[in-house]
């Protein structure tokens, strides 16, 4: 039963969402405040963390921030439609995904269910092959650990899974649309500054540059996974 | 105009029966010279009818007709000044001459005392260019030359019958001259009576010098008249630029003013009626303004509270929303139905909300496009399948790959769900959705088979909340979609104009509605990925 750390300053909607996901069957922890949600990932190791970005004290993208640096468990935000600037920030900060309010828990529970796994180890094809090399990165798609040059790469679940997705087939074009469809689960008109921004922090996480050698923009059309060399 | 009382009553166009047309056919508005008047003035073109062409045709009119007038007046006397005192002097100088001679002449002279008395006078007056002619009967005596101008018939009899002395102006190969002709008298000594003694001397005079003088005035009333024209040019010009300078500033500030610069004001300069025009003008720019500023400020706080009501609403709602799948269980009895009820109401109520607030953001210019490149096509059809079953829409689309546009896909999927989900609730299905590129233009057209649109509604139906004021309502059992908030043509409006397209409604002559949307294709990069 996947666990889940909700963080929501109104009262009446923590606990309408909290009955919600636990009528969809999962288990839930909810808290007031971005400082309880942070005191919190320790003790409750909550499989996705439910961040509403609009808080009192520490706001939502302080605490998303935080919550990156020392984890990688996936974060969806609840925004406000329209704040448009805090989904990019957001994004940018490292969530997985965000969901609008209001929002019925039924579509929350899908998102959660989605970025959930996006942590899978069971890859489409099933089989284990053996860590691919591309340039410096190796790949390993049955351990799910990326290294570069060496080093190992921690990944959010959704860098990770973009990642895969665009290195299982090098040189081949995806649209932002197939994108959000193979990586977020999202229908075709989801919101493409999702992939964007994942893009974004996975370059920065790869110390890619102005040039970037494996996450590259095909303009007009979208990403390709190069070959490693720039 | 028809003053006369006897006339006949009908021929009499009373105002009275000029209101009503029946009684009075041809009213006419215009009388015939004024119409004729305004038809020759349209006919001229405006640098000619403008102010300054007025003013400076004005000014060399009154120039040159004062100035004419007085060179006219001035040459007249001074000419016959001229002319009267050269001929005064002449006939005294030749009378003095003759006077001189007349004693030495016997009273029936031979042509050798004629020619004797003509050397005298001529010998007298060297230098004058005199001719002295004298007669005697036949006998004629000429100095210094035989060439004499004949007098007229009138000056001969008048000489020989009169003791005055007569004079004559002639025109010989166009030089003027005076004849002048003066009878030789003689004194009875008794009764001191002057007698004719039957001699006349004339004198031919050229008269070059006075015509000289003439000329000379005439060159000189023509150069005041020139130098009078310029000045009145010139100061025409001045004139004009005097009063259209005002003129053209207020002109350019009411053209300002027209296209949306409320805070236009002209510089007031001086205290005549153009400043004081200039004044009332800059007033009323200030009143219109401040009013202008004030409705925009009511309207801001209006749209404000919209957006503040529609944000509180969301919390709320955000937890009723979130509790709506635990309400969807099945419970039998009336319990059920109220859950069902309330669980609608809430999925309604959110559409709204979320609705109001994306209206709120397009009126605050905070709605961003978000541009991708996408297959056009694909994002119709996707938008369609995912919302409606494929026999109720029938698709009419170019191939995979054919129709690429720079659009934000999540608008262009609202925009395409809100036309397709319209015509729906107003039409029979199939609902025919056409796209194709066309001038530049990506054309979305979706039709329906309804009844089509009510001529008087056609303008509004982009308007918010329109539909739910007018007969042609939401379908009264909430329909399946539920995005009936009578806002969502209002969205698509505003999306589609936020892509720089163009977006307008119409009836198939057949019947039925049909809904275009046009996206420009040629957009220049800006703001979306990457």
């Amino acid at each position: 039963m996947p666990r889940i750390l909700i963080v929501e300053d109104d009262s009446i909607v923590r606990q309408a969402v909290r009955l919600g996901l636990r009528h969809q069957g999962h288990e839930v922890v909810a808290v007031e405040t971005g400082e309880e949600g942070l005191e919190q990932l320790r003790a409750v190791r909550p499989d996705v963390v439910v961040l509403d970005l609009m808080l009192p004290g520490m706001s939502g993208l302080d605490v998303c921030r935080r919550m990156r640096e020392r984890d990688q468990v996936p974060i969806i935000m609840v925004t406000a439609r329209g704040d448009d600037i805090d989904v990019v920030l957001g994004l940018e900060t490292g969530a997985d995904d965000y969901v609008v309010k209001p929002v019925q828990a039924r579509v929350l529970d899908a998102r959660i269910r989605a970025v959930l796994r996006r942590q899978d180890a069971s890859l489409p094809d099933g089989a284990r092959p053996r860590p691919e090399t591309h340039g410096d990165l190796v790949v390993d798609r049955a351990g799910l650990e990326v290294t570069h040059r060496g080093e190992p790469v921690t990944l959010a679940p959704s860098e990770l899974r973009l990642l895969l997705t665009l290195s299982a087939s090098p040189g081949q074009v995806f649209s932002r649309q197939q994108l959000l469809e193979a990586v977020w689960e999202h229908g075709y008109h989801g919101d493409i500054r999702l992939v964007d921004a994942c893009v974004k922090r996975l370059r920065n996480k790869l110390g890619e540059g102005r040039n970037p050698r494996y996450v590259q923009t095909v303009r007009g059309f979208g990403y390709r996974f190069g070959t490693g060399r720039a | 105009m028809n003053g006369d009382p006897t006339a006949e009553p009908r021929n009499t166009p009373e105002p009275r029966t000029t209101q009503e047309p029946r009684t009075t056919p041809d009213p006419a508005p215009l009388s015939a010279p004024r119409r004729l008047f305004r038809a020759v003035v349209s006919r001229v073109p405006l640098p000619l009818r403008g102010l300054r062409s007025r003013l400076l045709i004005s000014f060399v009119l009154v120039a040159m007709a004062s100035s004419l007038g007085t060179g006219a007046l001035a040459f007249r006397e001074a000419r016959t000044g001229v002319l009267q005192q050269s001929q005064d002097s002449v006939i005294n100088r030749f009378r003095t001459s003759v006077e001189a001679v007349a004693p030495a002449v016997p009273h029936t002279p031979a042509a050798s005392d004629l020619q004797w008395a003509v050397n005298q006078v001529i010998l007298a007056n060297r230098m004058s260019g005199w001719r002295v002619m004298a007669t005697y009967g036949d006998r004629r005596a000429f100095a210094p030359t035989p060439r004499f101008t004949q007098p007229s018939p009138e000056m001969l009899r008048s000489v020989r019958t009169r003791r005055a002395a007569v004079f004559q102006r002639v025109n010989v190969d166009g030089s003027p001259r005076l004849l002048v002709g003066m009878p030789v008298t003689y004194t009875t000594d008794e009764y001191q009576v002057q007698r004719l003694s039957g001699v006349v001397m004339f004198l031919e005079v050229p008269q070059t010098a006075e015509q000289g003088y003439v000329e000379a005035m005439v060159s000189g009333i023509e150069r005041a008249t020139l130098v009078a024209l310029c000045l009145a040019v010139v100061l025409a010009l001045l004139a004009a630029s005097g009063v259209l300078r005002p003129v053209r500033a207020l002109r350019g500030a009411t053209r300002k003013m027209a296209a949306g610069r409320l805070d236009v004001r002209l510089k007031v300069t001086g205290s005549d009626e153009l400043a004081d025009l200039s004044r009332s003008f800059n007033e009323t720019a200030a009143e219109l303004e401040r009013t202008v500023a004030e409705l925009r400020r009511l309207e801001a706080r209006g749209r404000r509270f919209v957006a503040d009501v529609s944000h509180e609403l969301r919390t709320p709602l955000a937890a009723m929303t979130a509790v709506t799948d635990v309400l969807d269980q099945r419970v039998e009895g009336e319990t059920g139905e109220a859950l069902r009820l309330v669980s609608e109401g809430t999925q309604r109520l959110s559409v709204l909300v979320e609705d109001l607030m994306e209206i709120s953001r397009f009126d605050a210019g905070a709605a961003r496009l978000n541009r991708d490149d996408i297959d056009l096509a694909e994002s119709v059809r996707r938008t369609v399948a995912s919302r409606w079953r494929p026999e109720e829409v029938e698709l009419r689309l170019p191939a995979p790959g054919e129709l690429r546009g720079r659009v934000d896909p999540r608008r262009l999927d609202v925009v395409t769900a809100n036309l397709v989900g319209n015509a729906l609730r107003h039409g029979e299905p199939p609902v025919r959705v056409t796209l194709e590129a066309r001038d530049g233009f990506a054309v979305l057209e979706v039709t329906d088979n309804g009844p089509g649109i009510a001529e008087e509604v056609l303008p509004h139906i982009f308007e918010r909340f329109y539909k739910a004021s007018t007969s042609r309502t939401r379908s009264g059992n909430g329909g399946g979609d539920g995005d009936s908030s009578g806002l969502g043509l209002a969205i698509t409006a505003e999306n589609v104009r936020l892509h720089g397209g163009r977006i307008h409604a119409a009836n198939r002559p057949g019947g039925g509605a049909v809904l275009t949307v046009e996206l420009p294709l040629d957009m220049d990069d800006e703001g979306g990925a990457e």
